[in-house]
């Protein structure tokens, strides 16, 4: 027997957006800063024109049930955090309209409702009052929740000398452990390490099993299909879809695949040498294209351009693939090679399908040579990140088991299974 | 691998009946000012009051001592250069106990007023990370400043015996001064609070504006300096009416409080209100606007 815990219809949120006048001269630079009041007034006073709105949500509905965990899945801008926010009462919507029953415990983004003078003890107290907690409340709640975050040590700390991941364990501890009927998750599993996403996750299962409900805003893939029981796509503030996470992360694969995980430089701002400039780096797929989100079951490669500025250069380049805190692989050119002429290259590394695991890939490069005047031409840590994701067709490395396959690496290898005779007699097989 | 990451279950959630339910909807117009939420919330305004009286004194050299140091400072500039340098007359009161029994008041004004009007703004980490109303963070701010106050009062009763000022049954209507000057620095706080958000010279300007009213309230020099025809206009300050008002309880001197504080006072209560409708109708959209 369940109850709607969340009830959404037709939301919508208009955010009005600055048509900046363009200054042709000083003199008219200087009369828009005069104007600047009147101009303020107008805008204020009169509807806004369609050039000047832009609609982060449209026409929003779905319900949620009881103990229910929601995935929210979309790009950077799609109006996953706008809905949040909503539904966290940070804003107001424009059209339509949320009943929640229930407390609304959220986590937004890094950093959370901290007091950045207060410290951490301070902060805990006061996000339990907030929730409408009384002191006995959270006193008994407290030994709980540091522990949880495992910042026992920092307790007594202003919050603004904490590091991002303390905050974000903070925050989340806090939240999940005042116990309110709904839990907005936006993007927690983006900072911390692997052992305190996977303690994250256990919680909000958790949260689901005693009958609470969870929204959650990710872009790691697996995680919303591991953990959600069902998941919204939003695409330009619209919900393109609503159904399982398998279906509606597939959708979301498919969409994404031609925005770029790509870094490209000027050469103002290359970095590297004087002889030698890094111009882009893109994760590709094998048609060239570029990709976000990589499918564990389909190659991919790593492309590179640089500058020679310099005939003759000799070195070779290696790539770091970091994930979950480690290097889970480096790769590299097997032999150095030398640059005959100045100009632009361009070096590629395939990656071979039912290679990467499911998660969140940052790469390293290196340009170095281990012979003459200089080792390191360039050494560049984070140059992209990308996610992969296992579509969980049966075809890669997971098979049909769809439960938390850990690994930094996930080949698909082989196995074999035969008959190899009738049941040992009683004593066992090594007791002849 | 299947195994379940988590230690214990939560307890079960809450009945139906026994959540509260939250509309969430686009408000239209001015809406209802909602100061039940004021009082649902009062655990949370004690907790941010208290936090804002020690995070302010936080990493300071002198800590505590500087909740009684403004007004005190201020004394002793404003006797040696008004007092001493220019002679002002004192209705035959001490110079230095007559500037200090306004100083307390207005410096509780004045830091109540200014830290309302900047609160919004410098506590926008939390406001855009969590719901509450948000009303409690200018209140917080005047309430908090009510601990500075009642540290000068001790520092005044020293100086009541230093110099011999006897204690006077008007004392007891210092409370009510002490109400007064809150809702003027509420009142100010709301209405540049919510200016604030939109146009962050505000804040800048508000202080520069307090500056100025100030030398418009008697605070640094007796009222009776001003001239009798302008006295009208000069008796429209309702801050006017608090430093006298303090002067006349403490010290028996300036101008006992009479009915024609009732016009200053009501304007101040008419401007609270509005102020408090205004703030709660941008409070929606504050998050937007940064």
């Amino acid at each position: 027997m369940s109850h709607i815990a969340v009830q959404v219809r037709g939301l919508g949120k208009r955010y009005r957006i600055g048509v900046q006048r363009r200054a042709t001269s000083r003199g008219s630079r200087l009369a828009n800063t005069l104007l600047a009041p009147f101009d303020y007034l107008r805008t204020s006073l009169s509807p806004p024109s369609e050039a000047e709105t832009l609609w982060a949500l449209r026409d929003v509905s779905f319900d949620v049930q009881d103990g229910e965990v929601l995935g929210i899945v979309g790009r950077n801008g799609a109006g996953k955090s706008t809905l949040l926010k909503i539904l966290s009462q940070i804003t107001e919507p424009t059209t339509g309209e949320a009943v929640i029953y229930g407390r609304v415990g959220s986590l937004l983004e890094v950093g959370t409702g901290f007091h950045q003078e207060l410290t951490g003890r301070e902060n805990v107290y006061m996000n339990g009052a907030i929730l409408g907690m009384s002191k006995r409340e959270i006193d008994s709640k407290f030994a709980e929740i540091v522990d949880f975050a495992g910042v026992e040590r920092f307790i007594d700390t202003q919050v603004k000398r904490y590091s991002s991941g303390m905050k974000v364990r903070l925050a989340f501890a806090v939240a999940a452990h005042l116990e309110p009927e709904l839990l907005v998750v936006d993007e927690v599993l983006a900072v911390g390490d692997a052992e305190f996403q996977r303690k994250c996750l256990g919680k909000m299962e958790n949260f689901a099993d005693g009958g609470r409900t969870v929204l959650f805003v990710s872009h790691n893939m697996s995680a919303v299909t591991r953990l959600c029981s069902r998941a919204i796509f939003l695409e330009q503030g619209l919900k393109v879809m609503e159904g399982t996470p398998t279906e509606v992360v597939a959708a979301y694969l498919d969409s994404a695949r031609s925005v770029g995980a790509e870094r490209v430089w000027d050469l103002a701002s290359a970095p590297g040498a004087a002889e030698l400039k890094l111009l882009s780096v893109r994760l590709v797929d094998a048609a060239d294209q570029n990709l976000v989100v990589a499918r564990v079951d389909q190659p991919a490669a790593l492309q590179m351009t640089y500058l020679v500025a310099e005939p003759g250069l000799t070195f070779r380049c290696s790539a770091r693939f970091h994930t979950q805190g480690i290097v889970a692989f480096a790769t590299l050119e097997p032999n150095e090679t030398t640059h005959p002429r100045p100009g632009v290259y361009q070096a590629r590394v395939g990656l071979p399908a039912n290679l990467l695991s499911e998660g969140e890939y940052t790469i390293s490069l290196s340009f170095f040579t281990s012979q003459g005047r200089k080792a390191h031409w360039l050494t560049e840590s984070d140059v992209i990140a990308f996610q992969t994701s296992d579509p969980l067709n049966g075809d890669s490395a997971r098979g049909d088991y769809a439960e938390k396959l850990g690994g930094v690496v996930r080949p698909k290898l082989t196995w074999d299974k035969t008959y190899v005779g009738p049941t040992p007699p009683a004593g066992g097989v090594n007791g002849r | 691998m299947g195994v379940r990451l988590t230690e214990q279950l939560s307890p079960r959630a809450a009945p139906l009946s026994a959540r509260p339910k939250i509309v969430i909807r686009a408000s239209n117009g001015w809406g209802r000012l909602q100061l039940g939420d004021l009082w649902r919330f009062r655990e949370l305004l004690w907790f941010l009051t208290l936090r804002d009286i020690k995070a302010r004194h936080r990493q300071s050299a002198l800590g505590p001592l500087w909740f009684i140091l403004k007004p005190l400072i201020n004394m002793v500039i404003f006797s040696f250069v008004f007092g001493r340098l220019a002679n002002l007359p004192s209705e035959g009161v001490p110079y230095p106990i007559f500037t200090y029994t306004a100083l307390i008041p207005w410096t509780y004004f004045q830091s109540a007023a200014t830290m309302a009007v900047g609160s919004l703004v410098q506590r926008m980490d939390i406001i855009s990370k969590i719901y509450f109303p948000r009303l409690l963070i200018p209140a917080s701010a005047v309430l908090s400043n009510l601990v500075d106050l009642a540290m000068s009062l001790a520092v005044l009763v020293g100086m009541m015996l230093f110099y011999d000022v006897p204690f006077r049954p008007a004392l007891l209507t210092l409370p009510l001064f002490v109400l007064f000057a809150a809702a003027v620095g509420l009142a100010v706080g709301l209405w540049g609070a919510t200016l604030a958000v939109k146009y962050r010279d505000v804040v800048l300007g508000v202080t520069f504006a307090l500056q100025a009213w100030m030398f418009l309230t008697p605070v640094a020099y007796s009222a009776t300096l001003v001239e009798g025809r302008w006295q009208w206009l000069y008796q429209a300050n309702p801050m006017y009416w608090v430093i006298e008002g303090w002067r006349w309880a403490v010290l028996g001197a300036g101008q006992p409080p009479t009915p024609a504080m009732l016009a200053p006072l009501a304007v101040v209560l008419l401007l609270l209100v509005a102020g408090a409708y205004i703030f709660r109708r941008s409070e929606r959209s504050i998050v937007d606007l940064l």
